[in-house]
């Protein structure tokens, strides 16, 4: 069967033939570093013109149709004018950190694709405690928010970082337990590992009810993570003109934007790995056949159309959707979804630990 | 001269504010956040100039500036004609133009005793019903893009740009109609006019449903709505509040009903009361007067008589020395015209009573003590125009 990974395997037999250990992995992990940017940059072209898209449709208008074959070179033309603005440093702003913020974004939401599994065997570090670094390394995305708004002088900056900074905090906790549910289940924090153990099902299909509340309580709380709407009340731009990004422009401002669309990829890539079993294809018990035919399928496209279909969810949430206001925002994390989600945890430890799934 | 010295005391207050944001760098002047919301902002929709000092987030005073968008209209209107003058008053409440132009036409007709041929009066009722749609459709995508939601814009949007239209077809222009003069309608009806409604309204009936599931029936949306900016049936009465959001609160207050005008004692129609008077029953009272103004066009668009459009008057109007006064429900209120003639060709005097400003006036008694993000919600049922609460 095709896949990535004979790529990466062919690259790495030619490379460890003709040089030394130390070289191959040298020359691998330029390769790895500069596919990352790559795919960094292009991710955010393909969301933003999918965005735009999947908006214009829900809105009965046509989205961008000039540039290119049906305004697919849009967002490309969009960078373009991005890249050749004025980074305008407001005056009375901190540079240092004013400067430094959107690259902590942007180096945050590289960091995050590490330990994702684009393909079978295609992995870029399949580390041990891979969903650990995903959660860990994601709360560091709430310190360039926060050094935005900060280092800004502006005070719609400083009020849409501060409510930024009670959200993410917040909502990480509900995240982390939705994680730790299928940590539970699989017994293991290893990526490779938890699509593993979705091979005869995935893990929304297996665990019954309490995986599907998790799954659910994951969505929504990645959604508030990420600042999207119906929960962008860091941006939120009939109070706070843009908020904490008010007074980015030019290519810094488009690090923070590739950065939000980046890290709606990885939330759902991490969503689509963990519920819906990433690259594994869609298998039932005993039908062989059926099976089979999955099987033909590449491994990528399944990943892709899972990460797709649950960024298709965000994009439609942002569409149709009013915005929460701070204190319903916060309400709706303590009061509603972290107990449900502790319940929850505590519910699948006991069918783990009981066997009740399938 | 009491009314001076409260100018002057509010003059002062500003110079205040003004002072205490001098030095930038220090920010937090007097222990207090300052923060503008306005004259460039996405929530004002146009030049309103809100000063607010905030808690956190929470509202402690709401202070509107006016001025930005000062064109003096009353004084404009002394150096016009009778004719003229109507025109200038499409300026001001824009969305309404056709209402304005309504209630000037009428102060004018006052004064000179003329009757109005009852086609005439049927197309002005239909042309103000068909204005009030559109309005509150802009006022619901508006608001609901306040809020966050953006995709019930566009769909607002659809159906007003038919009735928009229908004005283009019949009145030449989308915005500033200026159907209205005195006398009557200043051409007949466009051939196509009964149809293109007829097509408006099922176009309407097979859409409202989508309103509802996007915002009326929307859980975040009431959220959002309810309880916040509660305005009670007295502050509206002693703000002056009229139209919509005087009802919202439960005051009976359509000049249709109470002082009809035109046709519309023969119509049938409800007023719209909700008692909540919070910015969920503001918004109920404009979606069903939506659905009102469609009974009302249901009820006419079949029925219209016959005649001239518009009665012969003189070439140069006069009116008689004396003072007139009409007043008509726009799609925001109660707009009052006040005329003091001098017996010349030109008003010696105009005043305009406007919904809006009375309106806005009850913006920081609503907002004190709720929360930024409510402060949208409350400007967006309060349906504020800006060049009609600054002429």
């Amino acid at each position: 069967m095709w896949s990535f990974s004979n790529i990466a395997n062919s690259i790495h037999e030619w490379l460890s033939n003709n040089f030394n250990p130390t070289w191959t992995i040298i020359i691998e992990m330029v390769i790895a570093g500069v596919a990352v940017i790559s795919l960094f940059a292009l991710l955010g072209l393909v969301l933003v013109i999918m965005e735009r898209k999947v908006s214009a449709w829900m809105q009965i208008r046509l989205g961008p149709n000039r540039v290119g074959p049906k305004g697919m070179f849009q967002s490309l033309a969009d960078t373009l004018k991005l890249l050749v603005k004025e980074g305008l440093t407001p005056g009375g702003a901190d540079k240092f950190l004013f400067n430094l913020a959107p690259f902590i974004a942007m180096i945050v939401a590289m960091l995050l694709m590490a330990p994702i599994a684009f393909a079978k065997d295609f992995q870029l570090w399949d580390l041990n405690i891979g969903v650990l670094f995903v959660s860990a390394v994601s709360s560091i995305m709430v310190i360039s928010i926060l050094m935005a708004g900060w280092a800004s002088n502006n005070k719609y900056s400083l009020m849409g970082a501060m409510r930024s900074g009670a959200q993410i905090v917040s909502y990480e906790l509900s995240a982390g337990l939705s994680i730790l549910a299928v940590v539970v289940m699989t017994g293991s924090l290893q990526v490779s590992e938890i699509i593993e153990s979705q091979r005869n099902g995935w893990w929304i299909f297996k665990g019954h009810l309490p995986m599907l509340i998790a799954f659910v309580t994951f969505i929504i709380a990645v959604t508030a993570e990420t600042n999207r709407a119906p929960f962008d009340l860091a941006e939120a731009e009939s109070e706070l003109t843009a908020g904490f990004h008010t007074e980015y422009s030019g290519m810094k401002f488009a690090l923070f934007f590739l950065a939000e669309y980046v890290n709606v990829f990885i939330v759902c890539a991490i969503g689509a790995t963990l519920f819906l079993g990433g690259w594994m294809p869609f298998h039932i018990g005993k039908w062989e056949g059926f099976n089979h035919v999955m099987d033909y399928i590449p491994s990528s496209i399944w990943f892709f159309g899972k990460t797709f279909f649950l960024i298709f969810l965000i994009m439609w949430f942002r569409w149709t959707f009013p915005r929460l206001r701070i204190d319903q925002l916060l309400n709706l994390e303590w009061k509603y979804l972290l107990p449900i989600s502790m319940i929850n945890l505590l519910i699948v430890t006991a069918m783990a630990i009981l066997g009740w799934h399938f | 001269m009491e009314g001076f010295g409260e100018v002057l005391k509010m003059y002062r207050k500003t110079e205040i504010i003004n002072d205490s944001k001098a030095p930038p760098a220090e920010g937090f002047g007097e222990a207090d956040m300052i923060i503008n919301v306005g004259p460039q902002h996405p929530a004002t929709h146009g030049v309103l100039h809100l000063v607010i000092t905030l808690n956190g987030e929470t509202i402690k005073n709401v202070e509107p500036h006016l001025g930005y968008i000062h064109r003096s209209i009353e004084k404009m209107c002394e150096s016009l004609s009778y004719r003229q003058f109507i025109y200038v008053t499409s300026r001001m409440d824009y969305l309404s133009a056709h209402i304005n132009n309504h209630a000037c036409a009428l102060c004018v007709e006052q004064g000179l005793q003329v009757e109005i041929p009852p086609r005439a009066q049927v197309i002005r009722v239909l042309m103000d019903e068909l204005t009030r749609i559109a309005s509150h459709e802009l006022w619901l995508g508006a608001m609901a893009m306040d809020l966050g939601a953006f995709t019930p814009f566009f769909h607002a949007f659809r159906e007003r740009e038919s009735i928009n239209d229908i004005m283009e077809e019949t009145c030449g222009a989308r915005l500033t109609m200026n159907y209205m003069v005195p006398g009557g309608v200043m051409h007949d009806l466009h051939p196509s006019f009964q149809q293109r409604v007829k097509d408006f309204m099922q176009l309407y009936k097979s859409k409202v449903h989508e309103y509802d599931e996007m915002l009326t029936g929307n859980i975040i949306f009431q959220n959002r709505m309810k309880n916040v900016g509660v305005l009670s049936a007295e502050d509206a009465i002693s703000y002056g509040c009229t139209g919509p959001t005087a009802r919202g609160s439960g005051v009976s207050c359509d000049v249709r009903k109470l002082y009809p005008y035109e046709i519309y004692n023969t119509l049938e129609f409800d007023e719209v009361l909700e008692t909540g008077g919070d910015s969920f029953s503001r918004y109920m009272v404009r979606v069903r007067e939506m659905q009102q103004s469609i009974r009302i066009i249901e009820q006419l668009i079949d029925n219209i008589p016959e005649g001239d459009f518009q009665t012969k008057t003189k070439a140069v109007l006069k009116l008689p020395k004396g003072e007139f006064y009409s007043r008509v429900e726009t799609a925001r209120g109660e707009l009052g015209v006040y005329i003091v003639s001098e017996g010349a060709t030109t008003p010696y005097r105009i005043k305009f009573r406007s919904p809006g400003f009375s309106n806005l006036s009850v913006l920081n008694h609503i907002a004190k003590g709720s929360k930024l993000g409510d402060l949208v919600a409350m400007m967006g049922t309060l349906d504020l125009v800006i060049p009609d609460i600054d002429r």
